[in-house]
């Protein structure tokens, strides 16, 4: 919360040129991480086994929310792809996995494919602008799990792959072991994300994002840090993705649909774009939102509001949050805008 | 030899259908510098708005003009309720209020006609009359030829031949002259969305009975396929648009006939992305006074 205080007191500053918000001194993003590993280890206790796969689930969103925003609120690409790149991961490691059973070995192979995933479409992305990059990423986004049928032989169509797990050891329940899983690679992914845009980089994807022709002029490269933002945004993603293969201990393009893209962006914008704790928002509502509207489906005993209830109120609060607060979220809409201006 | 002309002509047809979808995004493009994202759960709305018509009165036609209504309805709506709103300044305010309307609009229908197919007649067979002993077109592709030529035909002469197309032109490129002259540019602007919606809605008759049914998601290939052919034609082209949707219509129906239909939405995203990268402003993009 103190961000976005911190950020609309910055926007209320005349412009001066220099837009340099009056910082806080804050702690060390480790501290803040550390202190999360804990709270999380404590409410894997707590918890029953359902939420503790509830939780689960909010560590491997957080994972893809996070590095999403990055990309959108700190660098101006929209990404609407970002749900195809997390079926890249799942099913990437629902591959390796089945084949050595190794689960390290099968993230690591998850990340590199959608590191490289991610670049072949940071490449094209870093050409194109505001509608154009949306229409292109959602092509993605729509193209991605029909490979599944193309190819069924590999990834059997739209049953989807079982994935192979060695059971963890037999102290430890298999709920709360995923809920350790999924925020040790989501906090680690946080942490790295947090340095990364403390510093040159960070500085770099602020710039490009603000001023392309300022950013050129201060000697950044421009299309490599746009590049580079959708890289460490799709491994990202690959990493939730893989996680969501392990949470559900299967893999199927059904997993991946179009919504989930478009949940994502909803869940970016609502938490404040740009900003890591809004990211964490957005994935506590990614969960909680649909767990709310399926127990209002289910008091009201219609099965078809159950899943699309969820829908309309992601919908609804998207629309309104952009109505009634463009950029008061967060102010960095308007700032994207006049880096399009520019540009065009 | 047989099936390259079979496969032509289906091309042909299919593409009809994309060009009309794709005109009604330039036509919004060319109206509020919007890429409206929601035009396929708009069309799909519409078609089952015929969909209950149809079922309730047994009038394929009846449902058919309703859908037309419902689509002018719906763009009213959708821009003097929501995208009247936005803040333009930023082009990417714009695609997340229409991502917002996808959601609302899919999850509503959802719940109010389930997320099954349902499958939708044709109103004319699609049985292919055969020529010398050639299938070449059905009646179904002869009906989807006069729709959208009708429709391409009424655009054109309302754009060019009319003062209310004269208005809308002069909205769009130059607002505060416009208004000086008396213009009305918010009505304008509500008219071009009512209009865009429409030959959505007809795109959306056109198309969802060939494929699997009507289904709150039916339309989001056919959205990716349009959004491709107004690229390749170039945003601000009507007649690019048209062009672009025969071209991504033959492309689809000869890499499904000749390789795999599964194929086919690979291969329209990789035209996508060579258009994109290759030329970005699209085949037929004309205007360069006009700066977002």
């Amino acid at each position: 919360m103190t961000d976005m205080q911190q950020k609309a007191s910055a926007s209320t500053v005349p412009e001066t040129g220099l837009n340099v918000p009056k910082r806080r001194r804050r702690p060390h993003p480790a501290l803040v991480i550390v202190a999360g590993g804990i709270l999380v280890v404590a409410l894997t206790y707590v918890l029953p086994p359902f939420r503790n796969y509830q939780l689960a689930t909010m560590g491997a969103y957080f994972c893809v929310t996070a590095g999403l925003t990055v990309l959108t609120g700190l660098n101006g690409q929209l990404s609407l792809g970002h749900g195809a790149l997390m079926a890249t991961g799942a099913y990437t490691l629902a591959l390796t996995q089945n084949r050595w059973v190794n689960l390290p070995l099968s993230f690591a192979v998850a990340v590199l494919v959608t590191t490289a995933a991610g670049a072949v479409i940071g490449l094209a992305a870093a050409r194109l602008r505001g509608p154009y990059l949306a229409g292109l990423t959602l092509a993605v986004a729509i193209v991605v799990p029909s490979v599944t049928s193309t190819f069924d032989e590999t990834f059997n169509s739209d049953q989807g792959l079982s994935v192979i797990l060695n059971p963890p050891p037999e102290t430890i329940p298999m709920e709360r072991w995923q809920a350790w899983l999924c925020w040790g690679a989501a906090l680690v992914v946080v942490l790295l994300l947090a340095l990364l845009i403390r510093g040159r980089f960070g500085r770099d994807l602020r710039a490009v994002r603000d001023d392309e022709t300022a950013a050129k002029l201060a000697g950044i490269n421009i299309a490599r840090t746009q590049v580079l933002a959708f890289v460490v945004s799709a491994v990202c993603a690959g990493v939730a993705g893989a996680l969501f293969a392990v949470l559900a201990q299967s893999v199927s393009p059904g997993a991946f649909p179009l919504t989930l893209s478009l949940f994502l962006v909803m869940a970016i914008v609502i938490g404040g774009l740009g900003s890591l704790f809004g990211a964490l928002w957005g994935a506590v509502l990614l969960v909680l939102l649909p767990t709310l509207a399926q127990s209002v489906g289910e008091q009201t005993g219609s099965q078809q509001l159950e899943g699309n209830l969820a829908l309309v109120v992601f919908g609804v609060v998207l629309v309104v949050v952009m109505l009634a607060a463009p950029g008061g979220l967060a102010s960095i809409p308007s700032r994207i805008s006049r880096l399009i201006r520019r540009n065009r | 030899m047989d099936r390259f002309i079979y496969l032509t002509f289906d091309g042909l047809s299919r593409g009809l259908v994309y060009a009309a979808f794709a005109l009604a995004l330039v036509l919004i493009w060319r109206a509020a510098r919007i890429v409206n994202f929601a035009q396929g759960s708009m069309a799909v709305a519409a078609v089952y708005v015929a969909y209950s018509v149809t079922n309730a009165t047994g009038s394929y036609w009846l449902g058919f003009v309703v859908a037309l209504l419902a689509g002018l309805l719906l763009g009213v709506l959708v821009e003097r309720v929501v995208m009247r709103f936005v803040d333009h300044s930023s082009p990417l305010n714009g695609v997340v209020v229409a991502l917002g309307l996808v959601l609302v609009l899919q999850g509503t229908l959802g719940i109010v006609y389930g997320n099954e197919y349902q499958p939708v007649e044709t109103p004319f067979s699609r049985d292919a009359f055969e020529v010398g002993g050639i299938a070449m077109l059905s009646r179904y592709d002869l009906f989807v030829f006069a729709a959208v030529g009708t429709v391409v035909v009424v655009l054109t002469l309302l754009f060019t031949r009319t003062a209310v197309g004269l208005r809308m032109r002069a909205a769009a490129f130059a607002p505060d002259v416009s208004r000086l002259l008396g213009v009305s540019v918010g009505g304008m602007l509500t008219l071009g969305w009512a209009l865009a919606a429409a030959v959505g809605s007809l795109a959306g008759m056109l198309v969802v009975p060939t494929e699997l049914g009507v289904h709150p998601t039916a339309m989001d290939v056919v959205f990716v396929s349009a959004f491709t052919a107004a690229v390749v034609g170039g945003l601000d082209s009507p007649i690019g648009a048209v062009v672009g949707g025969l071209v991504v219509g033959l492309l689809l129906s000869y890499v499904s006939g000749y390789i795999d239909v599964t194929v086919a939405p690979m291969a329209i995203l990789a035209l996508l992305v060579l258009v994109l990268l290759g030329k970005p402003g699209g085949l037929f993009s004309s205007s360069k006074a006009r700066v977002a």
